[in-house]
């Protein structure tokens, strides 16, 4: 590894200010999108924070009844569009050059242009609180949403046309970037596994984000112009709607989860000094999760407008994503199995996201059974599932993949300890709101309510408390990230000892990523072969620090 | 339902598999001494056991109150016994690497190069894939007898008894704004139909439900009943035929585990046979607005001859004064809190002073 030269790119340094402009730097733009969605992931969890108080008690006595429907429209609309789904974009825009070996994307201003419209995307869709926030829940059904508040609903469609917009532009880069700018002796399969779930979730984006867009599109219409697209009082079809809907927010789970997959699959190997188990099922899995992702919608409906064999059709369907699922999850297992497990802040969430997202993947498999969902659905059982999917998938992933690349983003370590609390603290609380849900949805609670059976209190109590530790945990996230960053120990430039090409570089990254072209020594994850084994200054954060200064 | 001892039976040959998967973890993955086979299918039969326990005595249900609701039990209960065998498998494998394999301190070596194993990957996709298939037979097996494809229920031919009751169209039909309202114009019919028992047999009872915001009301075609509450004989074959006036509700009934989404412009349904006395809820599931929450009413299933008497005094009572479900549906946003709450209140014998009491720091009603 050769240590770059403090004086080839001093005086191009990246300064604080560059993140706050129209950068084509892949690096700059992705940090933008990890902020940008760390910011509304912190409004909508405040969303949450009052929906949860208000549920605590089974009368309507925090916010009013038409409020509380805002409150829910809004926290999910940001959660997908404006947390989970950038921050997918944002390990994208930061990982993918670095990990094949390129100086940018594809189409760098493309980039720009695709992060540059969540934030107006993202502002207009708070502003409308302003008039009357959204109430018809974000999956928006007519003909409830063709009748309240018409200025909130229309701002909320035009925000998703924009990010729905960003999300498309970034799907062609991912696509473009990875297909045509590997260094020469990577193959697809030595490229990363983060490279393989990035294909599969820029697919899905650029097959099914068009319907949502014609689906919003003669809502639109409906709503502003009067037409009858779906509205019944005018002969329309509200079911079609809701096929169009799911068309794309069914694949959109998968948008949201297999981004980080691919991330965990980056991360178990690294910290328990171990190859991925089975590389080619983990990577084809994706594409097959992917390719069935597109033909489960109606799972959605099995209570809507839907004859009772398609109902069976897309049971099937269903059902049969678990196996690809389960192949990841065993593959794992398989790699930690054998391993030399450190627990590091990023191991603690990769696991907890295993244990968690384990949770949300058998009710997966129940709820598609169409005799047990026609009880559930519209309830918290469903409510329970969905948040074990993206809160305990996605959500543990995405803090697993921004401590394991602090170091390489920063320069700067993390402090372990906090890291640590973090994920105690998370995985607690997710786990007290959430497991609670599932009883409350058997038992007969129904979703979307502001005000319920007092028999339920009980449970609802303890989701509350489980959303005010997880509000806690925030803190000691925010607080270690911001310190770190400023005033953080030096990070080496490889401080896990990881063999994928971003860890050969310095850290952070010169502004042309490297400094020569870097060149495979090893296969992504040949740890235990023999190889060429990285250095082991992973070990103590006291020796990462030592690492970082003799490099220098 | 052999076919759910069958699908246990295959399931719980868990003790085998898991010493199979053993074995060839042996072989594959560990190079270290593992517990001896005995201990294996030991652990492998507790964990049958623990699951087959759990699957039955998770109380997470309700009462049954339809031979429907035992039947989802069944299949929920099979599931729940799978899932809790997998959790146990998945989340002790977690523990066990955490325990097994943590890097000691000073140890700065590598792991074991194992980078996969075909058979093992062969059989993790097989096992999936064999319980997920034996899923979806129990529950397509569940969903027929359910009704759910009663062939008139889902091809959309109205049995004679329906098209009769629509020829008197009832007063739920009649309102205005409903253009589209034509029970006859999609090519099917929507949501659970007669059993196979049932089928091509008129129900006894058929009511025609509305959802409009934020009540159900009930017409009794036969009477010209219009009511706020559904009563309903025990042992009578009932059919519900739902429509919405404005937006989508759902009706759902948890003690039935059956819901179907009133919809505006179609008519959906939902039959079924009540089999146990008594009062249950009836909740809107389908978000209608911000009084979704209190969109709740009750069904009284009763012996015949309450049933009968209930009839009869509706009749006398609607005779004078006959009424629309417009007219039968209470405003809601109308109530105070407490007021909304009452519903529940009176199932759980809490007193109005009591709602009073947790209400006492609300501001908002107007
Ligand atoms: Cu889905
Ligand atoms: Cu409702």
């Amino acid at each position: 590894m050769t240590a770059p030269t403090a004086t080839a790119h001093h005086h191009e340094e990246r300064l604080w200010w560059h993140f706050f402009t129209f950068s084509t730097d892949h690096k700059v733009i992705g940090i933008q999108y990890l902020v940008t969605s760390f910011l509304f992931y912190f409004i909508g969890g405040s969303l949450a924070g009052v929906i949860r108080t208000e549920l605590a008690t089974p009368a309507s006595d925090v916010v009013s009844p038409e409020l509380y429907n805002q409150l829910f429209t809004v926290h999910a609309t940001v959660m997908i569009f404006l947390w989970i789904v950038p921050a997918g974009a944002a390990f994208g825009n930061y990982l993918i050059p670095l990990m094949i070996g390129a100086k940018d994307m594809a189409f760098p201003v493309l980039n720009a242009i695709a992060f540059w419209l969540i934030p107006p995307g993202g502002i207009l869709l708070m502003s409308s609180f302003l008039v009357g926030a959204p109430q018809a829940g974000w999956t928006s059904y007519p003909p409830l949403s063709l009748l309240t508040g018409k200025p909130g609903e229309f701002i909320w469609i035009l925000s998703l046309l924009m990010l729905g917009t960003s999300s498309i532009l970034g799907a062609i880069n991912f696509m473009v970037t990875i297909w045509k700018m590997r260094i020469p002796r990577m193959d697809i399969h030595s490229m990363p596994l983060f490279c393989w779930a990035m294909i599969a979730t820029s697919a899905l984006i650029l097959l099914s984000t068009p319907v949502l867009a014609g689906a919003l599109i003669l809502l639109a219409f409906d709503l502003m112009a009067g037409t009858s697209f779906f509205n019944p009082a005018g002969g329309g079809d509200p079911i079609v709607y809701q096929h169009m809907f799911w068309f794309y927010s069914h694949p959109a789970v998968y948008i949201m989860i297999l981004p980080f997959f691919g991330a965990l699959s980056e991360i178990l190997p690294v910290h328990a000094r171990k190859p991925i188990f089975g590389y080619r099922a983990i990577a084809y899995s994706s594409l097959i999760i992917s390719f069935l992702g597109l033909i489960v919608w109606a799972h959605h409906m099995f209570t809507s407008g839907v004859p009772g064999w398609l109902r069976m059709f897309f049971m099937i369907t269903t059902m049969i994503i678990a196996v690809p699922t389960g192949i990841k999850i065993f593959g794992w297992l398989g790699t930690l199995w054998g391993g030399k497990i450190s627990f590091t802040t990023p191991m603690l969430f990769g696991m907890g996201l295993i244990s968690a997202f384990l949770i949300g993947g058998l009710t997966g498999v129940m709820v598609a059974s169409v005799p047990f969902d026609i009880h559930v659905h519209d309830t918290y059982f469903i409510v329970a599932h969905l948040h074990y999917v993206l809160f305990g998938g996605s959500v543990l992933g995405i803090f697993a993949a921004t401590y394991h690349w602090f170091p390489k983003m920063t320069g700067r370590m993390y402090n372990e300890f906090w890291g640590r609390v973090h994920f105690a603290l998370t995985f607690i609380g997710l786990n007290l709101t959430f497991m609670p849900m599932h009883e409350l949805g058997l038992l007969g609670m129904n979703r979307r309510v502001a005000m319920y059976d007092p028999q339920f209190q009980n449970l609802n109590l303890l989701c509350s408390f489980g959303t005010l530790l997880l509000a806690i945990s925030t803190f000691p996230f925010v607080i270690n990230m911001v310190w770190s960053w400023l005033k953080g120990p030096q990070a080496a430039n490889n401080p896990w000892g990881g063999l994928t090409l971003e860890w050969q570089t310095s850290s952070p990254p010169s502004i042309e990523n490297f400094d020569e072209l870097p060149v495979m020594t090893s296969g992504p994850y040949d740890y235990g072969l023999g190889g060429k084994k990285a250095d082991f200054s992973f070990l103590k954060p006291k020796q990462r620090v030592m690492a970082a200064s003799a490099e220098k | 339902m052999t076919l759910k001892f069958a699908s246990t039976a295959i399931f719980y040959s868990y003790p085998f598999y898991s010493l199979i998967s053993n074995l060839l973890l042996k072989q594959t993955l560990n190079p270290v001494n593992i517990p001896s086979n005995i201990l294996t299918l030991v652990a492998g039969i507790l964990l049958t056991a623990v699951s087959l326990w759990y699957g039955q005595n998770h109380g997470l249900l309700p009462v049954q109150a339809s031979e429907q609701a035992a039947q989802v039990d069944g299949l929920f209960n099979m599931m729940m016994t799978i899932a809790t065998g997998l959790f146990i498998i998945v989340q002790g494998c977690l523990i066990f690497v955490a325990i097994k394999y943590r890097r000691r301190a000073g140890d700065n070596s590598d792991g074991s190069p194992n980078n996969g194993n075909i058979p093992l990957e062969i059989f993790w996709t097989a096992i999936p894939a064999a319980i997920v298939l034996m899923i979806s037979i129990y529950s397509f097996e569940v969903y027929t007898q359910m009704g759910g494809l009663d062939p008139m229920a889902s091809m959309g031919h109205k049995t004679p008894s329906q098209v009769l009751a629509q020829g008197g169209e009832s007063t739920g039909m009649n309102m205005e704004g409903m253009v589209a309202m034509d029970a006859q114009r999609g090519s099917i019919a929507l949501g659970l139909g007669a059993t196979p028992a049932n089928e091509n047999k008129p129900p006894a009872v058929l009511i025609k439900v509305l959802g409009l915001q934020y009540a159900w009301t009930f017409t009794y075609p036969e009477t010209g009943i219009v009511s706020g509450e559904l009563h309903l004989p025990i042992g009578e074959d009932a059919q519900l035929d739902i429509a919405a006036q404005d937006v989508l509700h759902a009706f759902w009934l948890p003690e039935f585990r059956i819901k179907q989404d009133a919809i505006p412009g179609r008519e959906t349904e939902l039959r079924f046979t009540p089999n146990r006395l008594g009062e249950y809820p009836v909740i809107c599931a389908e978000l209608c607005g911000a009084y979704h929450g209190v969109m709740v009413t009750k069904l009284y299933v009763e012996t015949p001859e309450q049933y009968q008497s209930w009839i009869e005094a509706q009749q006398v009572a609607q005779a004078a004064e006959p009424r629309t479900p417009q007219q039968v549906a209470v405003d809601v946003s109308k109530l105070s809190s407490n007021q909304y709450l009452q519903p529940y209140a009176q199932e759980l014998g809490i007193t109005p002073e009591m709602l009073q009491h947790m209400d006492h720091h609300q501001h908002h009603d107007q």
